[in-house]
């Protein structure tokens, strides 16, 4: 690890002002420190900030502090009740001591997963801007799908987030001239293109200081995450749901996807596909087909456009067996 | 700077890049937490900081100041035993040890969880609490890897060690 100066935020409007990369739980910052992926010069620990509040909000939702770990979050008797689908996607994620230290604000932020990334003997556009994608025409496996570029092919890690993006919700942030904005999760990401160095439209200096939930979806609840262990690995496919029928009929869909892009994945015209029709396997097909017109393999990766077809499918039966 | 470990106030002068682990290994001799992957992928390196477990091969020391923290050798001692310290002993759970440190620490941890009525991904219902059924323990234990593969020694310790806790709660 290159050694950095260490400091400490005593409150939330300096913590900007320090100039320094924000260290939180760490579990993926410090891991890629280690490994020299990251070598920041300056750590700023914000842990010791007043950020681990869960409050409700006047509209009905919940402003969910940046430092709550995703334990805390995940048990949080609101979240299991009526937020089930983000409980659930927390705890598909990682590992219990993981869980512990991770936070919120952390976990939106995650690097991704992608092993050319990790070795700094690769090239990697992500890590050295310039250097080349090793994952194209190499070891491609856990690599996206869909909204890849010629410069980088990685997935986003989080499971979190995919929860996060179905449920619209709003990260709150200070910037570190002191002004604040609220930024919409689907507008939170930047897909690869040309610079896949910028995974985030935050500034530099600009901290997470909450995610608000708007007032809760009804409907059924689910997060299907497959992957190459029964627990504690990364999502090859990850198909998040919360589905409400009326009549027989789906009178509300919403989908988010986990491991198939650079970020958490939503396309409103799937969404739009199921709305007011009876559920059917036919239908399902069908949503899969706008979810996957576009889907793009690279070689060894190829079995995730099959495998988020039965995912999906599987989750819409489940979600609509009861009607 | 100053770690409280084991109920013991430590003050020691470490370069930023410390790990806990390595502050409590290296500077302070107590060398029962072990560094497995030094990467969070193994849980060899588990404490518990403030009654919660983490890898403490993936936060730095300094900034634990203030905190409590619980290595191994704050759970028992040859002569005094936790209950999970003897039920892993009663039950063989473990081959090698290198592991068992850190399953120990981490059961520990688990088992306060489950009585907090915290869920797991292997809950069938998020909205109630969970029964610590051996689906469970396994689910939240896999933060844990023993490459010996001791785990149905490991499952059944664990169960005997959460049962007798109950009892002298």
């Amino acid at each position: 690890m290159r050694p950095f100066e260490y400091s400490r935020a005593g409150n939330v409007s300096e913590a900007g002002a320090l100039a320094g990369r924000f260290i939180a739980g760490g579990t993926n910052l410090l891991d890629l420190m280690k490994l020299e992926v990251e070598t920041p010069e300056k750590l700023v620990d914000i842990t010791r900030l007043p950020l681990r509040e869960i409050e409700e909000t006047v509209d009905g939702g919940l402003r969910i502090g940046a430092l709550v770990t995703n334990s805390d979050l995940a048990a949080e008797p609101r979240i299991r009740r009526d937020y089930e689908v983000l409980s659930r996607a927390l705890l598909a994620g990682a590992s219990g001591q993981l869980r512990n230290k991770a936070t919120t604000g952390g976990n939106l932020l995650q690097r991704t997963r992608c092993s050319y990334f990790y070795e700094t003997s690769q090239p990697c556009n992500k890590r050295e801007p310039g250097s080349g994608c090793g994952a194209i025409g190499g070891f491609n496996r856990i690599h996206a799908i869909l909204g890849t570029s010629e410069k980088c092919i990685a997935t986003h890690p989080s499971d979190m987030a995919v929860a996060m993006r179905l449920l619209d919700a709003v990260v709150e942030t200070l910037k570190a001239d002191g002004s604040s904005r609220e930024i919409p999760v689907g507008e939170f990401y930047r897909l690869p293109g040309e610079t896949p160095q910028i995974e985030s439209v935050l500034d530099q200096g600009e901290l997470i200081t909450a995610v608000r939930l708007p007032k809760p979806l009804q409907g059924e609840h689910r997060y299907r995450k497959v992957r190459d262990r029964a627990s504690y690995a990364f999502a090859l496919v990850s198909v998040a749901a919360v589905v409400r029928m009326d009549g027989g009929r789906i009178a509300e869909a919403r989908l988010a996807f986990g491991g198939l892009a650079h970020m958490p994945w939503r396309d409103a015209a799937v969404e739009a596909a199921l709305i007011g029709q009876a559920p059917s396997m036919a239908l399902f097909d069908k949503a899969a087909d706008i979810l996957l017109a576009e889907a793009k393999g690279q070689g060894e990766n190829d079995f995730k456009i099959p495998l988020a077809r039965r995912t999906l499918k599987a989750v819409l039966a489940d979600a609509t067996k009861g009607a | 700077m100053k770690l409280k470990i084991n109920g013991t106030e430590h003050e020691l002068d470490v370069d930023t890049r410390t790990s806990l682990l390595d502050a409590c290994r290296d500077h302070l001799g107590l060398t029962g937490s072990k560094k497995g992957c030094d990467h969070g992928q193994c849980g060899a390196c588990t404490m518990l900081v403030n009654g919660r477990r983490i890898n403490s091969c993936l936060t730095l020391a300094v900034m634990h100041e203030g905190d409590e923290i619980t290595t191994i050798e704050g759970l028992g001692d040859p002569g005094n035993l936790h209950p999970m310290q003897e039920a892993f002993l009663h039950h063989d759970g473990f081959q090698c040890g290198y592991c068992t440190p850190g399953q120990i620490v981490s059961a520990v941890g688990m088992l306060g969880e489950v009585s907090d009525g915290w869920p797991s991904h292997a809950t069938a219902d998020v909205k109630d609490g969970a029964s610590l059924s051996q689906g469970e323990i396994r689910e939240r234990m896999s933060g844990n890897l023993c490459r010996c593969s001791a785990y149905p020694n490991i499952v059944d310790a664990i169960e005997t060690a959460s049962a007798k806790m109950k009892e002298t709660a």
